[in-house]
């Protein structure tokens, strides 16, 4: 109750009665307690002398790395553009996929609200869950290194995240142009693509582009695991030190990462 | 040619919106539903077509009962009754062309309509219904492009390229200025009348209602109130339909009537 009244009969107002005061101030105490208790925890556990020692070794490396080595250019040819079809062929994969998932999971389409959309819901949270390095991890495990384990894993890995903004898309359509279809006596795949699929077009476009800007960063560094592209040559890179090589990697991808932001940039305004 | 026994739509939240409705409309006549928001008017249509459930009750459309057909064969009666909706409800996205061909969904097969390689008699017919209300020229543009009298008139094509015997017109001039309205309702009872359809016309305005129909029925909590001509539209049966209120303004003067009644 912030409203008192003071002795002189005057109405005064505060924010916080007293006793929502002393709580604030009890748990902002707690809180600080807790911080600088845990900063004491890890400044025990870290070995001071590596940190003291981080800026002189950050040097050392740059000066290591610089110039890049430009003639190293000509060995990663093949493995950017593996990169990039890691991606783009785990993009189409997923959207193949993600296109009856979201169908099974959107309200308002789904056949059975209450045994088919809890598999579908599922499967969105299970496919998206998981990092797609883990994926390449098992996918390797079970199909052996390579670019295919990678563009597995980028599909399976974008299912969830494709199949969720596009049920939100389906359960967010106008429903009386799909009555309307409906009333003309159109069959059910016909209502889906009269209906449905036109005004859900615009959003797919989107979030197909959308997705494949996020999948060639992560296609990047599948190949840390062996599922194939530049990440591949980075783990090489890194493991014999061969620091000018890897700052010439970090240039291509960054490269390849601005190409793609552009391209999904232009599609989407072409879309919208 | 269609008629409603015991016509009832309970809602699953209880609300009865409809209770045991008996309605016959021969065939070629033009009758007005009117009534308050709430009255059961939307439901009423929509329990004709199946868009929505009816609970019980049957619907006759000539001789075929509509409310105990499976899915293909409702599909099929579905193509004899043309539905016009108030916010048009045109596949926003689609041409002109594609939305008029679309009410000949139920006839094509399903990858002739996906790849749209319709037969040339829709495509003519498509044509035919375009130049009649006057939009030839915008078959190839965007339906979102036109102004909403333009998106009516291409409601109208749509439901009448279906080849219907009956048309369920919901709030068609609710969205639309006095003059389009007029011109809108003028055009749907026009075509009604050259090709003897039926139609049952919801609608808010009385005084357009007076304008155009040969028959009235007032709904008020899902029962029928007033079965009637026009003229039978006295301040005391729209007191029984919608409640107490000055009806003066509302009911068309005979005098100023400058609209001849197709």
């Amino acid at each position: 109750m912030p409203i008192a009244t003071s002795p002189s009969g005057q109405k005064v107002w505060q924010r916080r009665t007293r006793n929502q005061s002393m709580i604030r101030w009890a748990a902002w105490l707690v809180g600080t307690a807790i911080f600088l208790w845990c900063w004491g925890q890890i400044s025990e556990a870290t070995t001071w002398f590596f940190v003291w020692d981080a800026p002189a070794i950050a040097g050392d490396i740059l000066e290591r790395a610089t110039p890049p080595r430009w003639s190293y250019m000509e060995k990663l040819w093949w493995p950017i553009w593996d990169t990039l079809n890691i991606a783009t062929l785990g993009t189409i994969g997923a959207l193949f996929l993600a296109v009856p998932v979201a169908f099974l999971a959107a309200r308002n389409t789904t056949p059975s609200a209450r045994f088919v959309r809890p598999i579908a819901l599922l499967i969105i949270v299970a496919t998206r869950s998981i990092n797609s390095l883990i994926w390449a991890l098992l996918l390797i495990a079970i199909i052996g290194p390579g670019v295919f384990a990678g563009v597995i894993a980028i599909a399976i890995r974008s299912i969830g995240f494709c199949a969720k903004l596009l049920y939100e898309a389906i359960e967010e359509i106008d429903r009386t142009q799909v009555e309307a279809v409906t009333a003309t006596g159109a069959s059910p795949l016909q209502v889906m693509a009269y209906g449905i699929v036109p005004q859900i077009l615009p959003a797919f476009a989107g979030i197909a582009v959308f997705r494949w800007d996020i999948n060639i960063r992560e296609s990047t560094v599948l190949g840390l695991v062996g599922a194939g592209g530049i990440g591949l040559q980075l783990q090489a890179s890194l493991n014999v030190l061969a620091w000018p090589q890897v700052s010439l990697i970090l240039l291509v991808i960054l490269f390849a990462v601005v190409v793609s932001e552009w391209v999904s940039a232009k599609v989407r305004g072409a879309i919208i | 040619m269609l008629r409603l026994e015991k016509l009832t739509k309970t809602y699953r939240t209880g609300d009865k919106a409809l209770k045991a409705v008996d309605l016959e409309v021969p065939k070629g006549q033009v009758m007005a539903l009117i009534g308050p928001s709430g009255a059961g008017k939307s439901t009423l249509i929509r329990c004709i077509n199946r868009l929505v459930e009816p609970t019980s009750g049957k619907v006759w459309l000539g001789d075929v009962e509509l409310t105990g057909l499976g899915t293909s064969a409702l599909r099929r009666e579905r193509r004899r009754m043309g539905m016009i909706f108030q916010e048009y409800a045109l596949v926003e996205r689609l041409t002109v062309m594609e939305n008029v061909l679309s009410g000949r969904l139920g006839y094509v097969g399903f990858w002739r309509s996906l790849t749209r390689r319709y037969p040339q008699s829709d495509v003519d017919e498509a044509f035919r219904l375009l130049d009649r209300v006057g939009l030839v020229e915008m078959a190839d543009k965007r339906a979102d492009e036109l102004s909403g009298g333009q998106r009516q008139r291409v409601g109208i094509c749509r439901a009448l390229i279906q080849n219907p015997a009956l048309l369920l017109v919901d709030e068609p001039t609710a969205s639309l200025d006095p003059k389009t309205s007029r011109q809108i309702m003028r055009l749907i009872c026009e075509l009604c009348a050259e090709r003897g359809l039926a139609a049952i016309i919801n609608i808010h305005d009385v005084a357009l209602a007076q304008m155009f129909v040969s028959r009235v029925i007032g709904l008020r909590f899902g029962a029928v109130e007033f079965d009637g001509p026009p003229e039978a539209l006295t301040p005391e049966v729209l007191t029984t339909i919608y409640g107490e209120e000055d009806w003066q303004a509302t009911i068309r003067k005979v005098d100023e009537d400058e609209e001849v009644q197709p």
